[in-house]
């Protein structure tokens, strides 16, 4: 791939600096997470920033993204502010989710981000249903459906993908294949070893297995994949094997007894960063100076998005009630708990 | 007015909705080729095509999920469930989805999806296809839960459900769609969600009841005037989340005396939470404990002569009736 996809210095650059900025603004999320700005379930992506940039920076602004709760590097970098993820982080109202989504549920309309979902495999019928709506309305328009490795075992992958390949339905379900499902390694569980063998038992769906610390690669094959899912309406499924450095969440530890030090050292020897940076030096693309300020930048970029979300307001309580349904709350039902006088 | 049944009020009300608005559109199993399990979907792929009226795999979970994606892109799914007992595959895409995304996403995706298909006991169906799932759904916030007792109602709150811009819960009933008939006024009308119906007007007891139950409510209420004198309003909630406390309490203050009916089991269902809400609003114009008419406690079982004994009828809320109002029952 020397020939960068066709891509320009610029915009290589540009893929670069996406990874970067996912890298350290999720070494200041673990940072809040342990001085206690940030609750609940965190789970950073740190390790995988080449499967997100690789796959959504090729989607066009009317495409839709629909992913799992391992999303605020997928929000950055389909263009939600840094603060705004790290305001929703934070339970702020300039979170992108208003504070009422938190880590696991990023959501901007506007970009057609349509969250952030907590339940293993719950969002990839949500994804066929957007993906129903854009065949219904006759666009070109694609879907990318991320989710983790332990999807492969669900229910609702095969019966999404069944659909998706009956009616031709444009959704591309990108598998980040990070070996481990919370603390149990996919292998032990899964009746495959080679999981991309989930995805040959449909007609019309293409199935592809690419290096995921490799960020053109990933971008090579989604370029392919959108390619089918806007003139052939056909659906891809991609599986992207990376690594996360860190435990399955915050509160989980990056290794002990589900695997070894080594293995995450190992993986870290192919850090997508460091390997996309040499080669972009090595082609004479990118200076170590060029390198150093890009980083400085990433730092600022997180460290801002840190003192966003400190300056941003928590809800108000009548945030509660405002948007459970579109029209009032009825009245009958907050009687109910009126004595409280919360709102 | 025309007399028509429960299942022709349904389908009139897709028809007219589909053809008003091109973004509703139909999923489920055998609602196109087959004209519907239940023939609720009785032509209309013929009129419509297949992306509109869509032949769904026995598959709840996903293509119940497919209905909330399709509407958080903008369209308005109306998800057919062959029943709802099936629907407990799809409950997470119901309540972790449907129900939740417009609150967790701060406000910025509602999800007008209608969830439909026939609930409640039928005929000898045994214990996995007879059951009331409105208390399960009714538990949460942001959902609505309807479920319509004649055709009149079907036709205008189906229409109002379609039209709706959250998520709503729409409980018909097997035994309904054939047997109930009655006038469904000519042309447009809708029924508003939320709002009970006063079925039949009295002043010495308020029946509270929805669903399949209010055809036993009102036979019970014609036997107690004509036997024991005494005059039974009988309110149908027609929703039940939300119920609409205003009419059952204002009902209530006026009889001083109520029995809640219904279908399914005892335990924290609908009843239940209207005993509450009486007792908090109208306790000082109770003469006596709110009683209560339901299912017994128990898997439905298939000999005939036991599912007699579970499923309440007219006996059990004239029975009940008779007891709040200090009577003693005639055996």
């Amino acid at each position: 791939m020397t020939d960068f996809l066709g891509l320009s210095a610029e915009e290589c650059t540009q893929l670069l600096r996406q990874m970067m900025v996912s890298r350290r603004f999720e070494e200041k999320a673990a940072e809040a997470y342990q001085t206690g700005k940030i609750g609940g379930f965190c789970h950073l992506y740190t390790g995988q920033e080449a499967v997100a940039v690789g796959s959504i920076t090729p989607l066009r602004e009317d495409d839709y993204i629909v992913t799992h709760y391992r999303d605020h590097a997928q929000a950055i970098v389909r263009g939600i502010t840094p603060g705004a993820v790290m305001a929703e982080l934070y339970g702020r109202v300039d979170g992108c989710s208003g504070g009422m989504g938190g880590s696991m549920h990023m959501f901007d309309k506007s970009l057609r981000f349509m969250g952030g979902h907590g339940i293993v495999g719950s969002h990839l019928p949500l994804a066929i249903g957007v993906g129903y709506s854009i065949r219904y309305r006759e666009g070109d328009q694609a879907v990318l459906v991320v989710f983790g490795d332990s999807v492969v075992n669900i229910g609702a992958f095969h019966e999404s993908m069944n659909m998706a390949a009956r009616w031709r339905l444009p959704v591309i379900f990108l598998l980040e294949n990070n070996k481990y499902g919370m603390g149990t390694e996919v292998s032990r569980v899964t009746s495959v070893r080679d999981l991309t063998k989930r995805g040959l038992a449909h007609d019309r769906l293409t199935t592809v297995s690419v290096d995921g610390m490799d960020v053109l690669a990933v971008r090579q094959v989604m370029d392919e994949a959108l390619d089918r899912a806007r003139t052939d309406k056909t659906p891809s499924f991609i599986e992207a094997r990376c690594f996360r450095y860190m435990g399955h969440s915050m509160a989980d530890p990056a290794h002990g007894t589900y695997r070894t030090k080594e293995e995450v050292e190992s993986w870290r020897a192919d850090d997508p960063i460091l390997q996309f940076r040499a080669r972009l030096v090595e082609a004479g693309r990118l200076t170590d100076e060029q390198y150093e300020d890009l980083d400085r930048e990433a730092i600022a970029e997180a460290e801002a998005s840190a003192d966003f979300a400190d300056a941003s307001p928590v809800p108000d309580a009548g945030a509660i009630y405002r948007h459970i349904y579109s029209g009032p709350y009825p009245d009958s039902m907050t009687r109910r708990d009126g004595w409280r006088e919360v709102v | 007015m025309p007399v028509i049944t429960y299942r022709e009020a349904l389908n009139q009300a897709l028809r007219e909705e589909m053809q008003r608005d091109d973004s509703v559109f139909l999923i489920g199993e055998e609602v196109g080729e087959y004209n519907g399990a239940y023939k609720v979907s009785q032509g209309l792929l013929h009129e419509f095509g297949e992306w509109r009226v869509r032949d769904a795999p026995i598959a709840e979970l996903s293509f119940g999920g497919l209905g909330v994606g399709a509407a958080m892109a903008g369209l308005r799914p109306i998800v057919e469930f062959m029943t709802w007992n099936f629907a407990l595959l799809a409950i997470d895409e119901v309540v972790n989805g449907a129900a939740k995304m417009y609150s967790m996403s701060g406000g910025q995706f509602n999800v007008p999806v209608v969830f439909r298909g026939p609930g409640g006991t039928a005929l000898q169906l045994g214990a996995q296809h007879s059951q009331s799932p409105e208390p399960w759904y009714s538990y949460v916030p942001g959902l609505k839960v309807v479920s319509p007792a004649t055709a009149r109602d079907a036709k205008g709150l189906l229409k109002s459900a379609i039209r709706d811009d959250d998520p709503v819960v729409f409980i018909e009933s097997e035994i309904m769609y054939n047997l109930v008939k009655d006038d469904v006024p000519d042309g447009e009308y809708l029924t508003p969600i939320g709002r009970a119906d006063v079925k039949r007007a009295g002043s010495d007891v308020t029946v509270i009841t929805y669903a399949k139950m209010l055809h036993q409510v009102l036979a019970a209420a014609e036997r107690l005037e004509a036997d024991d004198g005494i005059s039974a309003e009988v309110v149908d909630l027609r929703t039940v989340r939300p119920i609409d406390v205003n009419a059952v309490v204002a009902s209530v203050r006026k009889t001083n005396r109520a029995v809640v009916a219904e279908e399914g089991w005892p335990a924290c269902n609908i009843g239940a939470q209207v005993v509450d809400d009486i007792q908090r609003e109208a306790f000082d114009y109770l003469d006596a404990p709110v009683a209560r008419v339901s299912g017994l406690d128990a898997p439905m079982p298939y000999a005939r002569n036991l599912e007699k004994l579970v499923v309440p009828d007219a006996d059990q809320v004239i029975a009940a009736v008779r007891h709040v109002c200090g009577r003693r029952g005639q055996s």
